[in-house]
């Protein structure tokens, strides 16, 4: 969920003029925002899932030291999305333990 | 159960009537005055300058608490935006007939507006009695803090610190 | 290093946040030269989601949100024509005071007279059955999210633990439109301002002392948190434990200080609980065992960001005096003005016990890790 209306920061008038795919789901974004941002915006919380418990990760830390935020992002696995900004087009996957490249069998 | 701040989050009756920046209860008959609830020594001042009377002193060093000088106080309420505690209150005990007016700080969403009715609360953020707002004020140097002045039944004046968020969203 | 690009400056500042930002701009200010390096997209570190009114004094900027203090911050670093590479993380310092940092997924080294490392902190976790759940994350990310991207974490929070961190982001969660179920600290008092404590209780958030969580539940997601009570001996009280309904869970148990680029450097170091963990050992001008290599801000002790400003300031004063470009007795009326303004910041009950680490660290003998 968006934050439109703030006290101290006033409305939020950023257009949202990128268009991420997310497990092949169109979700609106601004661009330059972090993908981790897009996805919260949009719901998305579950973001891959480990490799030996299949167990569910998502942001922890928001600044790029924790790494539980990675994605597979335009074919690359491992991508921090909390410090990763959007552009319009990108395709991003929850990823399953250490993720594969996509030329990767 | 200890009722000092640091158990509760709320300054106890014991240390408001302890702190110099709460005005006596004589002051409070006479008019419109401050009400500084700041019972601890952190390192910070802008009262001080806020107050265009001198009314408000804390000195050297910044942490000792603000002292108010209720003589020179008028009630004018320029404080209560520039304290970063939001620790600044205004009491008008005989407002009217049988009304205070109490005046807080509020930065959220939505604001009141002039003339709604709205449920006001305490310290704890309960509810104690609807209120009257009487001004909104909210300038350009307040930087996003407004200040609400709401009209309560008398009885109340010195517990209703906020707009009861509870009910009001 | 052949390959690789070289370039040199006079003193190189690795970090972007407040203290590095100071810095620079008081070596640009004595005429040097100077260059700020960040891994971040953005200049400003963690300032620009503090959006609240700093305390302290004038001279602070007391009163001014921290957003603003930040734009201010860049508008100086802009004027004094100070070079902020940003997108390039630092992945080495070499002894001879070369900097190797990454941008555009090229290698470049950056040789340098001065380094100051103005890292920063990273937040502490809390490692609880389910604290591995989407929807449990630290208080700093969640201030991150709604501050700065405008984007609510969750609609029901429960924030755990009472220091200023917590206090003020369960405070700003509402702000920007979400509930605070609770707040709840293990210790038997509120670690925070009772002012900002004061403030949330007026929106009607409880402060549980004593109390903790015992786990996180939910599929996918925290759907619910179970916390419990704890005695006086910070032991689980049997049957106090209670289900509250929360999509999110904030977690403000302290940061530490970033120290990794300082160990690499071979600076030694002291632990020092009330600054945060094992902290590079300093003198008063802000330099570590490793002469010529400086510390600012959090990784020198975690503070506040007004304090992380003024240890900034002498870092770069410092080296300003130690390159020739400031007369001693000049730089010792500049930093004479930056320690009584730090040293104020450092005073009552919350600073007084910052003040005695700071002084036991500056007061260490140098000559091995203590």
């Amino acid at each position: 969920m968006r934050v439109v209306k703030h006290p101290i920061l006033g409305d939020d008038r950023r257009k949202r003029d990128a268009a991420i795919i997310v497990d092949g789901n169109r979700v609106d974004a601004i661009t330059g925002e972090p993908i981790a941002a897009a996805l919260m915006a949009a719901g998305i919380r579950k973001f891959r899932v480990t490799p030996r418990f299949g167990s569910p990760r998502g942001l922890f830390c928001g600044i790029g030291r924790c790494i539980d935020c990675v994605m597979t992002v335009d074919g690359q696995p491992n991508v921090r999305t909390c410090v990763t900004p959007v552009k319009d087009g990108m395709i991003v996957e929850t990823q399953t333990g250490l993720g594969k490249w996509a030329d990767e069998p | 159960m200890n009722e000092r701040v640091q158990y509760t989050g709320i300054p106890s009756e014991a240390e408001l009537l302890a702190s110099p920046g709460v005005p006596s209860r004589q002051r409070l008959e006479q008019g419109p005055v401050a009400f500084i609830e700041c019972v601890q020594e952190i390192p910070c001042n802008p009262c001080e300058e806020a107050c265009p009377f001198g009314a408000i002193t804390v000195g050297e060093p910044i942490t000792n608490l603000p002292v108010l000088n209720g003589e020179k106080c008028t009630g004018c309420g320029m404080c209560i935006a520039q304290c970063p505690g939001l620790a600044i209150f205004k009491v008008h005990l005989r407002y009217k007939e049988a009304t205070s007016l109490v005046e807080f700080p509020y930065e959220y969403c939505p604001l009141p507006r002039k003339g709604d009715r709205v449920p006001c609360g305490d310290r704890k953020g309960d509810y104690v009695a609807d209120g009257w707002v009487v001004s909104v004020k909210n300038a350009r140097g307040n930087d996003g803090t407004a200040v609400v002045a709401v009209e309560v039944p008398r009885a109340c004046c010195l517990e209703v610190r906020t707009i009861c968020r509870k009910e009001y969203r | 290093m052949g390959g690789r690009t070289v370039k040199t400056t006079q003193v190189a500042v690795i970090g972007a946040g407040p203290a590095g930002l100071a810095a620079a701009i008081e070596v640009a200010r004595a005429g040097g030269s100077v260059t700020v390096i960040d891994e971040n997209a953005k200049p400003g570190g963690q300032l620009f989601k503090q959006i609240h009114k700093f305390f302290g004094s004038r001279e602070h900027r007391a009163g001014v949100r921290g957003f603003h203090i930040g734009e201010q911050l860049l508008v100086e670093t802009r004027e004094l024509n100070v070079e902020v590479l940003l997108d390039s993380p630092v992945y080495a310092l070499f002894p001879d005071k070369t900097v190797g940092y990454i941008h555009d997924g090229k290698e470049v080294c950056l040789k340098a007279e001065k380094i100051i490392i103005a890292a920063g902190a990273a937040e502490n976790a809390l490692a609880f059955p389910g604290s591995t759940l989407p929807g449990v994350m630290g208080a700093g990310a969640a201030q991150t999210m709604i501050n700065v991207h405008r984007v609510l974490p969750g609609k029901r929070i429960l924030m755990i633990g009472s220091g200023n961190v917590g206090l003020i982001v369960s405070y700003q969660l509402m702000q920007a439109g979400a509930d605070v179920a609770a707040l709840i600290e293990a210790a038997p008092q509120i670690g925070g301002y009772g002012v900002h404590a004061a403030k949330i209780l007026r929106a009607g958030v409880p402060i549980h002392l004593s109390h903790t969580v015992k786990r996180a539940m939910g599929k996918d997601q925290v759907e619910s948190v179970e916390m419990m009570e704890l005695d006086a001996r910070w032991q689980p009280v049997a049957g106090s434990e209670k289900i509250l309904a929360v999509d999110t869970v904030c977690i403000a148990v302290g940061l530490t200080p970033l120290t990794e680029l300082a160990w690499l450097m071979g600076c030694e170091f002291a632990f020092v609980p009330g600054l945060g963990g094992h902290v590079p050992k300093h003198d008063l001008n802000m330099e570590t065992t490793v002469p010529g290599v400086f510390v600012a801000g959090d990784i020198s002790g975690v503070e506040e960001a007004s304090t992380a400003m003024e240890e900034g300031r002498l870092a770069g004063t410092a080296c300003a005096e130690g390159l020739g470009l400031l007369e001693r007795e000049r730089a010792r009326d500049l930093k004479t003005v930056i320690w009584e303004r730090m040293n104020a910041l450092r005073t009552g009950p919350f600073g007084d016990g910052r003040r005695k680490a700071k002084d036991h660290l500056v007061g260490l003998p140098v000559g091995g890790y203590e």
